[in-house]
């Protein structure tokens, strides 16, 4: 498919379907799915289908809409209406509102919340709108017009620039500028590079990876042909999870179909450029998102990770120079050649451009997905977008990078969101989950839940991760039952020294941020738990077992 | 491979090296002491002990010199206050993460965790032990695999993979549960591809892998085999 064609078939999809007077719009992502969406989504076929109504209305499967808390989710398009918390037996209502062109009141959810106001949808642009699983509606919505226009009007060189400019920083949780990474790879004199997307995202609480997929894939297929062109490479692989069988399915049909078309695969759209990739199942292995670990595990090998230097620029996938970028990342680099790397980086901050998607869970009212400029406070997405805590409880600590990231308590939550600023406060931006505690929750339980995880995801190979998240763990757990005595604390404290300081990667050198970061600002909390006491009456006596 | 001389300091000392050598090695050759223990010359070092850790200035981090290669104008620091704790707390994991008892132990004397935990004068282990239950397996006709013992340096799988061919060791579980095993978790005595050459036994470092009828402190290990082997690939 060239780009004339490209744009021809975009132009008849957005025909035919201006052709329907209206649309609903049903949420086929995990989240809503298994809330019932599949079966409104059925029964509102049906209703149409019945009432003879099918010309008039057409129901489609989408991505993410954000608000997982109301789902399952159905949107009437054009009007805008949304729905939430729609069962089977709200089909007949529903269908008769379209006619009567008002909405169903009793299931309305009003899209003028902070939660849909404040919001920037960049990453997430196409999710809740295109159908993931036709590659029509992704080229209806402008895609892979950013991958042709740079294959037939801009060198590598320029694609890079562009990505350069835009300040694109990584966003698996590092902070890497993208740009530089990518020329790091363009450089190598290697002649059979790799790409590959890291979609084994892990974190308790974080499902901003598994969202993107299921709701768009193709965007982040564009993004990485986007990158092999770039750096020269000719194979992908995209390493997901295996507990996501949703995202798989769906990257599997984005996949066939892009290579039927002719956007994927050898000389994608009449140029000499080919890409190949393909998908890599993850089996469970939190430590797989490290990337040598990743790239060990797609060669065949035990998921473990190795010392860098060298970086997998140097020597990745099977001793090739390799890229590797976080799902996030490559689905930004589409919009960023289609509005151009200036565009991006006016958005953000001086450091962190663009937006940051979140996978908001925990004690706050309104849980789901939300896409947010950087720089964004975190009081505004807590208590805006968010909605705050529930049932009138006090807002406690808010927890962001999962396992490697920290708490941060209420005296900080006007930080702006960004790498730095996150950083600082002993947290880490990471991949994106967020989650809120309130009032009662234990900080010390909270530690040692993570502490389990991360003691349970070591791989074992080096001896401070290894032995020591193990003895991380038996500390905090003493605490937490009230059996440890006054020198606990400081045995912490040096463990988390060691561990942070010699632990060969990001997993045992981070694993002690959740200890060190209630340590920090809930020291009283591990006081009174040494005295047999829980501050927040979250472990009872003696401890939760 | 780069032909590159590169000069740098060593603990403020000038040392000379070629480019493709390794921190460590450079180390050792000029006679500076820099503890390890899965590191072995002739094997591919993996810097999983994270005992030779190193300052080098200008690095944020420590590094380990087993895997570092040597760079023009190289400041570092083999010894320092917080280095010598370090190690000494990683000792002491390792003392503290299985049942290491130095007095009914085959390799009392010859054993290298035993004679580090003396040279970086450990006195006692102030972790708590975590005392597992782990098997023995003494189901090989002339070698014994005793768990109690393994600090899980991986010598025996990369001598095993690397030198014999065999790849009869490998590593299953993860985290505290990882252990060593022989094909694919069957008694050592049952293994098909292992071809009983006992040259993961001599590069262990302690008394977990032993020749059976050795008592107490009579199992010293012998490693010549390993630079001689390596030499003679190398120039053929």
């Amino acid at each position: 498919m060239t780009l004339d064609e490209l744009q021809r078939a975009a132009a008849e999809e957005r025909a035919n379907q201006r052709k329907v007077a209206c649309h609903l719009h049903v949420c086929t992502a995990a989240s809503c799915l298994s809330a019932g969406g599949g079966q409104v989504k059925q029964a509102l076929e049906q209703e149409l289908a019945e009432r003879g109504m099918r010309s008039f209305c057409q129901v489609k499967g989408v991505g993410c809409m954000g608000l997982c808390s109301a789902g399952p989710l159905v949107a009437a398009q054009p009007e805008g209406f949304l729905y939430g918390h729609v069962t089977p037996e709200d089909a007949p209502d529903i269908t008769r509102s379209l006619v009567e062109g008002r909405p169903v009141r009793r299931l309305a959810v009003s899209t003028d919340l902070p939660f849909f106001r404040r919001q920037l949808k960049i990453v997430l642009e196409n999710a809740g709108r295109v159908d993931p699983e036709r590659l029509e509606d992704y080229i209806a919505a402008g895609g892979y017009a950013s991958l042709l226009r740079a294959l037939s009007e801009m060198t590598p060189q320029e694609v890079i620039r562009e990505v350069t400019v835009s300040g694109l920083r990584g966003r698996g949780g590092a902070g890497y500028p993208t740009g530089l990474k990518w020329s790091t790879v363009a450089k190598s004199p290697d002649a059979d590079k790799y790409v590959v997307c890291n979609a084994d995202e892990g974190d308790p609480g974080a499902f901003m990876d598994r969202a993107v997929l299921e709701s768009d894939p193709h965007r982040v297929l564009e993004g990485m042909a986007i990158a092999a062109y770039a750096t020269g490479a000719r194979h992908g692989y995209i390493y997901v999870r295996a507990e996501y069988p949703l995202a798989v399915a769906r990257l599997r049909t984005a996949i066939r179909q892009a290579e039927r078309a002719g956007l994927l695969g050898n000389r994608i759209a009449g140029t000499p450029f080919s890409f190949h990739v393909e998908v890599r199942l993850g089996a469970g292995a939190f430590v797989c998102g490290e990337e040598t670990a990743l790239m060990a595990s797609i060669e065949g090998r035990r998921g473990t990770p190795r010392p860098r230097p060298p970086y997998p620029a140097e020597a990745g996938l099977w001793g090739h120079s390799t890229l590797i970028n976080n799902v996030e990342t490559f689905a930004n680099v589409p919009v960023i050649l289609r509005e151009g790397g200036e565009w991006f980086a006016q958005i953000g901050t001086q450091t962190s451009k663009g937006t940051k998607v979140f996978a908001l869970a925990g004690r706050v009212l309104n849980t789901g997905l939300i896409e947010v400029p950087m720089g964004i406070s975190l009081r505004e997405i807590i208590f805006e977008i968010g909605g705050g805590v529930p049932e009138g409880r006090r807002f406690k600590a808010v927890q962001t990078g999962g396992p490697s990231g920290g708490c941060i308590p209420e005296q900080y939550l006007d930080t702006p969101v960004d790498y730095e600023s996150l950083a600082a406060l002993g947290s880490m931006m990471g991949s994106g989950g967020l989650i809120v505690m309130d009032e009662s929750t234990c900080m010390v339980d909270l530690a040692r839940f993570f502490l389990e995880f991360s003691k349970g995801e070591s791989c074992g190979k080096c001896v401070p991760c290894r032995v020591g998240t193990a003895h991380l763990y038996d500390l905090l757990d003493r605490i937490v039952r009230g059996e440890a005595n006054g020198g606990t604390l400081a045995v912490l404290e040096e463990l988390s020294d060691l561990l942070r300081h010699t632990s060969l990667c990001g997993l045992g050198q981070s694993a002690p941020n959740p200890v060190l970061s209630t340590l920090k600002y809930f020291r009283q909390e591990y006081e009174a738990h040494l005295e047999g006491r829980c501050l927040a009456g979250a472990c009872g006596k003696g401890g939760r077992a | 491979m780069n032909a590159g001389i590169k000069t740098l300091k060593i603990d403020g000392r000038d040392v000379s090296a070629r480019a493709d050598q390794t921190i460590l090695e450079v180390a050792r050759e000029n006679g500076i002491f820099v503890p390890s223990l899965c590191y072995l010359e002739g094997l591919s070092p993996v810097g999983a002990c994270r005992l030779c850790l190193v300052e080098v200035k200008g690095a944020s981090r420590l590094l380990p010199s087993c895997v570092t290669r040597v760079e023009e104008g190289m400041e570092v620091t083999t010894r320092s206050e917080r280095l010598e704790r370090y190690r000494r707390m990683i000792l002491e994991l390792l003392f503290s993460e299985r049942n290491h008892i130095c007095s009914v132990c085959v390799s009392n004397g010859h054993c290298e965790l035993q004679s580090l935990a003396e040279k970086l004068l450990l006195t006692h282990v102030h972790f708590p032990y975590r005392y597992p239950r782990l098997p023995v397996d003494a189901s090989h006709p002339r070698f014994v695999a005793d768990h109690n013992r393994c600090i899980l340096c991986t010598r025996c799988v990369r001598v095993c993979d690397e030198i014999e061919g065999a790849h009869t060791w490998d590593v299953m579980g993860r985290g505290i549960e990882a252990r060593v095993i022989t094909d694919l978790n069957q008694p050592w005595g049952d293994s098909e591809s292992c071809t009983s050459c006992g040259k993961c036994v001599h590069v262990c470092p302690t008394g977990a892998l032993s020749e059976k009828g050795r008592s107490v402190a009579e199992m010293a290990k012998r490693r010549q085999f390993l630079p001689y082997l390596t030499m003679m690939r190398t120039q053929r």
